[in-house]
């Protein structure tokens, strides 16, 4: 039973994490229809910010998740209004293809300034794990789970509830009708990939405290796993990107638990296989059908 | 209020618009008639600056508003609802009010409007917190007018309201229009069914494949026996 609700809360651990990257691909294809599959590295980005902030010039944890967050956000925005935005009415599959060049190129230019060797991230967080109900629980899994949760609150309510949110779902809907209703859409898009990828960021450092090796290619297996935590939730759905990460998690964390650690990302893709076979839209997704 | 002069308009190398021009005065419907494809939409999407026009110039209140993204027009007064309708599906009825007085700060009187809208249009208000998918085709189009009146406009201009409509709901929608353009708002008005832009238009221009072949006052066109044999059946 204890070793059943440890792997529960691990799962919830790192199926938060996933949530928190998620959130970036689900918003973002919400918006532009687009997978950017840069996202991932968009994480790595934000860990060699956290490392190199707080490892070479000596900064505050708190300051070096700020750069982290920063970091993110400014090649988020770069990213999309210099390899994106151009393309946006161009064919679909053209700007998933610059999406992974995008990748591509962010990984080694990171491998040129950094190595292949992967670096070790400090400890910043010197807390004694908390005990409860004779289980032990390290506070940074603690902690990652009630800050992702918070965040997703907040953007949750921010989405339905500010103008700027509504502004995002309307410019998600129809880019030509946002206009007429005077909303800048340009403007929502980049507004988009800033949430998703400050979101990225936290989830970067989030990271790093549970797996702390920093790498050029790190973002790849997390960013492909929220990838997924995204089309099994249901892409475009926030909600859905929350779900779709903890069942990823979850299910992760009892499968190397109860079957076998190999075998882990195979119970999880099967899942996903088995979810879009029954429901191709994803658990919570649904098609937005036109009336005419 | 709007002058167009001499606006040309290609969609690649079709020549959609060929040297448009035509003036709306204050406090007019103005109605724009033709068949499927003489270009009308196209005119009110020039207009709007969601496409780009080639030559020609735009004025609205004396002003240029060629080269102004579409996105500043509605604070400017103009206000478009689109063909289609095109309303928000997966947001609120209410949602989709809001979004209508996007541009506006003055709180106070966006809730006046929307108590203005809500009595033109009593079953938006029963349904204000339904997505707007799930309305019927005629609840659509009145969402879509109510969304564009919540700018409150200077200049409405409607693509093809009663597309898609029962009869009884066109009258409806049309009666609506002359309402609002009672209480002060001009109307440019872009229809297939010549019939009813005709009788309700002060003033109409008649399209076909891209350029301005009449004009003259609704009654007027009305009687035409060129229009009639070509638009309103004999």
């Amino acid at each position: 039973m204890n070793l059943f609700l440890n792997q529960l809360i691990n799962g919830l651990h790192v199926g938060s994490i996933y949530a928190l990257i998620a959130l970036g691909y689900t918003m973002v294809y919400g918006i532009v229809k687009l997978i950017n599959f840069a996202h991932g590295d968009i994480l790595m980005i934000g860990a060699y910010t956290a490392v190199v902030t707080l490892v070479s010039l000596n900064w505050s944890a708190p300051a070096a998740l700020l750069a982290a967050i920063l970091a993110c956000v400014l090649f988020g925005v770069l990213i999309e209004r210099v390899a994106y935005k151009p393309l946006r009415k161009s064919p679909r599959i053209s700007s998933l293809i610059t999406a992974i060049g995008v990748s591509m190129l962010l990984q080694n230019t990171a491998l040129l300034i950094f190595g292949a060797q992967s670096r070790p991230f400090p400890t910043v967080l010197h807390v004694a794990p908390l005990r409860f109900l004779g289980l032990q629980v390290s506070f940074i899994t603690v902690l990652t789970v009630l800050v992702s949760a918070a965040l997703m609150i907040i953007l949750q309510v921010f989405v339905k509830a500010s103008k700027a949110g509504k502004a995002m779902r309307a410019a998600s809907e129809d880019y030509n009708t946002a206009q007429l209703m005077g909303i800048n859409v340009n403007t929502t898009i980049t507004l988009t990939f800033a949430i998703g990828c400050a979101l990225a960021g936290i989830g970067a450092y989030l990271y790093v405290m549970a797996y702390p090796a920093v790498s050029p290619t790190m973002g790849s297996l997390p960013g492909l796993k929220a990838f997924i935590a995204a089309v099994l939730g249901g892409i475009g759905v926030i909600p859905g990107a929350m779900l779709g990460g903890f069942v990823m998690g979850i299910a992760e964390s009892l499968t190397k638990a109860y079957i076998s650690t190999t075998m882990s990302d195979a119970v999880v893709y099967g899942i996903l296989i088995l979810v879009l076979l029954v429901k191709p839209t994803g658990l919570i997704g649904s098609l937005s059908r036109e009336k005419v | 209020m709007l002058k167009v002069h001499e606006i040309n308009l290609f969609y690649g190398a079709i020549h959609t618009l060929r040297d448009i021009s035509f003036e709306v005065r204050p406090g007019e419907i103005v109605s724009l008639i033709g068949a499927n494809g003489a270009g009308k939409s196209s005119i009110l999407n020039a207009i709007s600056g969601i496409v780009p026009i080639a030559t020609g110039d735009i004025l609205f209140e004396d002003k240029s508003i060629k080269k102004l993204p579409a996105f500043r027009l509605v604070g400017m007064g103009l206000a478009q609802v689109p063909e289609g309708r095109r309303v928000f599906a997966r947001m609120s009825v209410l949602e989709n009010l809001e979004m209508g007085a996007f541009t506006r700060q003055d709180r106070a009187r966006v809730q006046e409007d929307l108590e203005r809208v809500f009595t033109h249009f009593p079953r938006l208000k029963e349904r204000r917190r339904q997505h707007a998918g799930t309305l019927s085709g005629g609840e659509q189009q009145m969402l879509a007018m109510g969304r564009a009146l919540m700018s409150r406009p200077k200049l409405l201009m409607m693509d093809e309201p009663s597309m898609g409509l029962a009869p009884l709901l066109v009258q409806e929608i049309f009666d609506i229009i002359r309402q609002v353009n009672q209480d002060g708002t001009t109307v440019l008005l872009v229809e297939q069914n010549a019939q009813m832009a005709l009788s309700l238009a002060h003033r109409a221009y008649v399209l076909e494949t891209g350029r301005i072949i009449k004009t003259g006052g609704g009654q007027e066109l009305l009687k035409d026996e060129d229009v009639r044999r070509a638009y309103l059946g004999g």
